[in-house]
């Protein structure tokens, strides 16, 4: 069936309530979970209590095993329960399932399996959402107890824990946060296209996501976990049973990651519309393309380091016990194998944001296009090169220390030319400070500090000094929150209008900004100073002499996390409240996704668009960016 | 939009109610303080058994220290209140099998008054080959061996090994509190405190059944093999 | 609809000459500020020859990235001042469409690539020529000190929670206090018993993860008498953040008496301790 015959209503019939909810929904997912974790569970007993004495050695009072196949129990329940199954059952069954399964279905579409690339997007949104706020919070609890150096509000195993869910809430959240909502949303729109190329899948690694963060929530049920977000072996080997929902929470984003860059791959390579040449990729797409490249190739790994530490709880492997012939270097280097590329599985979406917005408000193209791609794929590659310095004071062997003193610093080549295409386009424009504008300015700012503070790390010597202590907090804390998540907010700022229909308030929207961008940079700059004055991390007692220094960090950080409320707010006012109608370009974008009406039709465009030009054809009135077809050329609308 | 009014209050309010919980029930969740007696003269008295096995919910096979409260009653917490500038007199009823060290420097008695410790086997505790029968014995050193848990503070370079059961002994303990007419040792000891603060005290033997390293699980929570001393 | 861009008027300003010259004025005030005022009040201090060596590398970076920082921050509030819309205007005027300066495009990365490269040369000649800068550095150092054959070795041993130390030379003696001789090529040499633990001595400038079963060697030769804080830097579960303690740096003479002293002291344990070895395996490696 061609996409153009395709029925384009934008009405959506509801089936009654009752049938609703008997259908496959995330109600049932929940049941099913539960279900498959009893299963699961006394599954594992089972095993334990046939097996020889070794798996089930009493006193521990913890049956790994059990926990572990009770968690893939529920997975599998979870997925069933929302319906996952139907498409492959039916196909074997040799009847004919649907292809387009809850599209026009109205607000239950949200709640259970969509193949509408949006939807998918806005749950993605929410689901992500949701778990940075709870790990924001977490973090707000981490600088309540640093305010003190010695006493301990948290008892000292549950300020691990903390420690631990915040970092791993926010790395694997965050890795979905601009993919997931922002790409899955844009790119098929982007590229012309009315889907992405796997949409059952893309609906898959939604759930899965948002599975995984409430499995890592499990964590407090289960006394929580000591190892940070970093999972170090063996003491992950050691570890209660907290750290079984960190291991399959993991492992559940490490296979989301895999299938949403495999997807994305696809869909840019085979569902580009006529006219849509590698040229004309919006840069935001190339982005995507980049952190699916980063995807598909380093979340595997770390699924099988995580397996391997699953394997040496529940059935006593001992990969990482030196003592029987293991070695806990392998899961440093397998872990930071992975662990590097996703930093840039992180920074990527940034860039990308970043570059795709600062165009439209300075009204100019976007300067060195090929080099930024370059860039980006630059940095792609070589963050496969460079994991070791995070263990140049581990006793990896000494000469490899040299090398990756190099290849880490030459990292910041590629990175460099995103400011390079960022300043070119501010040359000689025309800025306007909207929100978005304003929060890519200040992305600049937060990760040239986050980028040079790398150059310190990188560099083995000064490294000695830094490793593991403050500095480091503060130099990812700028990359990632400084770099991504304040791209993530313009990109929200900007895009949401259109994803949703609804404008944000802008008064509070740069309240947000304001208090985000000075709290930040107060929140974090003094701990650069506290690492190399001698702080570790992941510490609740500290040396006296930086008590001072603590307490204006935390609360400036309370500050920041005022802001954040603030936009919080701001959502549920304008989203959930206020719901104005949103014009179809408030931005004056000749960019592809702003030439089609707001709210967007189910299938994306009336007709496939052929491509005349790439988005950034600013300064040149008749410079067109899409053909519409039998509507005739149809001009990019560039004002009034 | 009243009513999606009414849904956003009631939202937050169930999100808050959830993050209290969090914070009651996970994060500040541990066994409360007790304190020492004070006795007449002046100084302190601190009561302690060890426990091979909680025997109650929800990890009864856990090893465990308890503490007798001023009114006498077991409890079972490892964070004890005591005064500052104080002499301490130390009992502890040990009734857990021997594990031995993993790093035999602990077998040392530090910190204490004396640099001694006094061991004594009671009922058939010393029973079977090659463990010494203790008898108000002190000691400077303990066998590496014979240990099945140190009572160890760190800050104060305060560290007694704790003599074990014979696993060749009848009537051995199975659930806390434990009574005196199982197999046990007695440890008696004394130290003084220092200025006020708090100060973390652990097991260095590795005595956690089923963890690797014997580190994990009962040794590595607050209310089992590890706790605060505070001194005020 | 937009304006068409501005035709370029002859009394428009240069602005790349313009933004060249605030640029120099701002490097050449902040380099001397990095290097002479803030230089001197960043860490690690010159107690050992780690740490002057980590401070002159550190003072190094601060300079160097001051030409960086004030590229960026002058150009941000240049373009912020200079390029700004007409907000009185109507319509929604667009800048010049200029896509790109191969020109610009290649002297750019070929600045970056040659101060990357510079960087990463100086980096590793600083790296051996300062044995290792304290840093850990495996079983089989790269950079050694030429006086390594008459180091002190020292043995540090971490495990949960608590580091001991043990001096091969005097017979293998474990004490949980670390004394070290002032002015002697110091050899760490740092394992552990169980879990990856990081023997961090901060004022000394030393950091060397201590990994159960591998033998991690870090140079340090310390200059004055004093204490330093030693911290664990790795996360190894409860008591991570409390695995403190305090070392104390003496005369050789103050040192020989100590360990002497030490050595007596500890000679009914020192009987029970396993011979010294550069790693461990003690049981049990799984209780139960």
């Amino acid at each position: 069936m061609e996409a153009a015959d395709l029925p384009l209503s934008t009405h959506r019939t509801a089936h009654p309530a009752w049938r609703e909810l008997l259908s496959f929904n995330v109600i049932w997912a929940v049941v099913f979970a539960i279900v498959g974790y009893i299963v699961g569970h006394a599954l594992g007993n089972t095993i334990a209590q046939h097996s020889p004495s070794q798996l089930n050695p009493g006193g521990s009072d913890q049956e790994d095993i059990a926990i572990l196949l009770g968690m893939f129990g529920s997975i599998v329940g979870w997925i069933g329960g929302l319906g996952f199954f139907n498409y492959p059952l039916k196909r074997i069954a040799g009847r004919a399932p649907s292809l387009h399964e809850g599209e026009e279905q109205g607000m239950w579409r949200y709640f259970k399996l969509c193949t509408d690339h949006k939807v998918v997007a806005m749950q993605y949104l929410v689901g992500t959402l949701f778990f940075f706020f709870v790990a924001g919070l977490n973090a707000m609890f981490i600088r309540t107890e640093l305010t003190s150096s010695n006493a301990t509000l948290f008892p000292a195993g549950n300020y691990l824990s903390l420690v631990g869910l915040h970092g791993t809430m926010m790395l694997t959240m965050m890795s979905a946060g601009v993919i997931g909502p922002l790409g899955n949303w844009l790119v098929p729109i982007m590229i012309g296209a009315r889907r992405m190329a796997f949409p059952r899948i893309e609906s898959l690694t939604m759930w899965i996501t948002v599975l995984a963060g409430f499995v890592l929530l499990s964590a407090t049920l289960l006394g929580g976990f000591p190892t940070g977000w970093t999972g170090y072996a063996p003491l992950a080997d050691q570890a209660r049973a907290g750290i079984d929902a960190y291991l399959v929470s993991f492992l559940l984003i490490g296979i989301a990651l895999a299938l949403v860059g495999v997807n994305i791959l696809v869909t840019v390579v085979t569902l580009r519309a006529p006219g849509m040449t590698w040229n004309r990729l919006p840069i935001f797409v190339w982005a995507m393309v980049t952190t699916s490249i980063l995807a598909v190739l380093a979340a595997p790994v770390l699924a099988a380091a995580l397996y391997m530490v699953m394997s040496d709880r529940s059935i006593e492997t001992t990969f990482f016990i030196s003592a029987s012939g293991g070695s806990p270097f392998l899961w440093d280097e397998l872990f930071w194998f992975f662990g590097h590329p996703e930093v840039y599985i992180l920074a990527l979406p940034g860039f990308g944001i970043v570059l795709e917005i600062l165009p439209v408000f300075a009204r100019k193209p976007l300067w060195g296009y090929r080099l930024a791609v370059a860039g980006m794929f630059g940095v792609a590659l070589m963050s496969f090169m460079v994991w070791q310095h995070h263990l140049f004071m581990s006793g990896i062997n000494a000469n490899l220390r040299p090398f990756y003193m190099f290849t880490t610093e030459l990292i910041s080549i590629p990175t460099g030319v995103i400011f390079l295409n960022g300043f070119g386009t501010l040359w000689k424009a025309k800025i306007r400070f909207t929100v978005p504008m304003l929060f890519c300015l200040a992305f600049f700012f937060n990760f040239l500090i986050g980028g040079l503070s790398g150059v310190f790390l990188s560099d083995v010597t000064s490294d000695v000094v830094t490793h593991g202590s403050f500095f480091v907090m503060a130099h990812f804390h700028y990359t990632i929150m400084g770099g991504l998540v304040f791209a993530l907010m313009g990109g929200i700022y900007y895009w949401l209008p259109k994803m949703t229909g609804y404008p944000l308030n802008q008064t509070l929207a740069k309240l947000h900004f304001w208090m985000m961008f000075i709290f930040f940079n107060l929140t974090f700059f003094p701990l650069f100073a506290a690492g190399m004055l001698g702080m570790p991390r992941r510490v609740s007692s500290y040396n006296a002499s930086l008590h001072t220094l603590n307490v204006f960090v935390s609360i400036m950080a309370f500050c920041l996390g005022l802001s954040m409320l603030i936009f919080l707010g701001n959502l549920v006012w304008s989203l959930v409240l206020k719901r104005e109608r949103a014009s179809d370009n408030p931005w004056h974008s000749k960019s592809l996704e702003w030439q089609i009406p707001t709210p967007v039709p189910v299938y994306n465009f009336e007709h496939i668009p052929t491509i005349t030009g790439d988005p950034y054809g600013y300064g040149l009135p008749e410079a067109p960016v899409v053909d519409f077809g039998r509507r005739g050329a149809v001009a990019a609308e560039a004002g009034a | 939009m009243r009513v999606r009014l009414l849904a956003v209050v009631a939202t937050f309010a169930a999100l808050i109610a959830l993050v209290a919980v969090y914070v009651v029930y996970f994060l500040e969740s541990g066994p409360p303080a007790v304190a020492a007696v004070i006795n007449r003269d002046g100084s302190a008295s601190l009561t302690l058994q060890v426990v091979g096995a909680y025997g109650h919910h929800p990890f009864p096979d856990w090893v465990s220290y308890l503490v007798k409260d001023p009114s006498g009653k077991w409890r079972h917490t490892t964070i004890w209140k005591l005064p500052a500038h104080t002499l301490v007199h130390v009992t502890v009823y040990q009734f857990d099998t021997q594990t031995g060290l993993r790093n035999n420097f602990l077998a040392e008695i530090r910190g204490t008054v004396g640099g001694v410790a006094d061991y004594t086997d009671v009922g058939d505790a010393g029973k079977g080959s090659g463990l010494a029968n203790y008898d108000n014995t002190p000691l400077s050193v303990l066998p590496p061996a014979e240990p099945a848990h140190t009572f160890t503070v760190p800050d104060l370079d305060l560290s007694v090994p704790l003599v074990g059961v014979s696993a060749a002994a009848n009537n051995i303990c199975s659930a806390s509190p434990c009574a005196m007419s199982y197999a046990h040792n007695t440890i008696t000891f004394s130290f003084r405190t220092p200025g006020a603060g708090t100060y973390r005290w652990q097991c260095f033997v590795p005595c956690a059944l089923g963890f690797l390293y014997g580190f994990g699980g009962p040794m590595q929570t607050i209310g089992y093999m590890d706790g605060l001393l505070e001194v005020a | 609809m937009s304006a068409a861009p501005e035709t370029v008027r002859r009394d428009e300003p240069h602005h790349g000459r313009n933004f060249a010259i605030i640029w120099a004025i701002a490097t050449a005030i902040m380099v001397p500020i990095s290097i002479w005022v803030v230089g001197p009040h960043i860490p690690p201090g010159s107690l050992t020859d780690d740490t002057r060596a980590q401070h002159a590398l550190d003072v190094a970076l601060t300079a160097l990235s001051m030409p960086v920082l004030m590229l960026v921050w002058v150009y941000l509030a240049y373009a912020v001042i200079n390029f700004r819309s007409d907000p009185a205007s109507e319509t929604i005027a667009d800048g010049p469409p200029i896509r790109g300066n191969s020109r610009i495009q290649a002297t750019w990365l070929i600045v970056s690539a040659v101060v990357v490269i510079g960087l990463a040369a100086y980096g590793t000649v600083d790296l051996l020529t300062e044995n290792g800068a304290g840093g850990g550095q495996g079983s089989n150092p790269l950079a050694k000190p030429s006086n390594a054959k008459s180091a002190l070795q020292v043995q540090v041993i971490g495990q949960q929670w608590l580091w001991t130390f043990r001096y091969p030379g005097y017979g293998g003696v474990e004490t949980a206090q670390l004394v070290l001789p002032v002015n002697r090529e110091i050899e760490f040499h740092v394992t552990s018993l169980d879990v990856v633990h990081s023997f961090w001595a901060i004022e000394l400038g030393v950091k060397a993860d201590a990994v159960p079963g591998a033998d991690n060697i870090a140079y340090v030769r310390i200059f004055r008498k004093g204490s330093f804080q030693v911290r664990c830097d790795e996360l190894c579960g409860l008591w991570h953040g409390h695995m403190n303690t305090t070392g104390h740096i003496v005369s050789g003479a103050k040192f020989d008496s100590w360990i002497h002293a030490t050595v007596t002291k500890y000679a009914a344990v020192t009987k029970t301790l396993p011979n010294y070895s550069l790693t461990y395996y003690p049981t049990p490696t799984r209780n139960g």
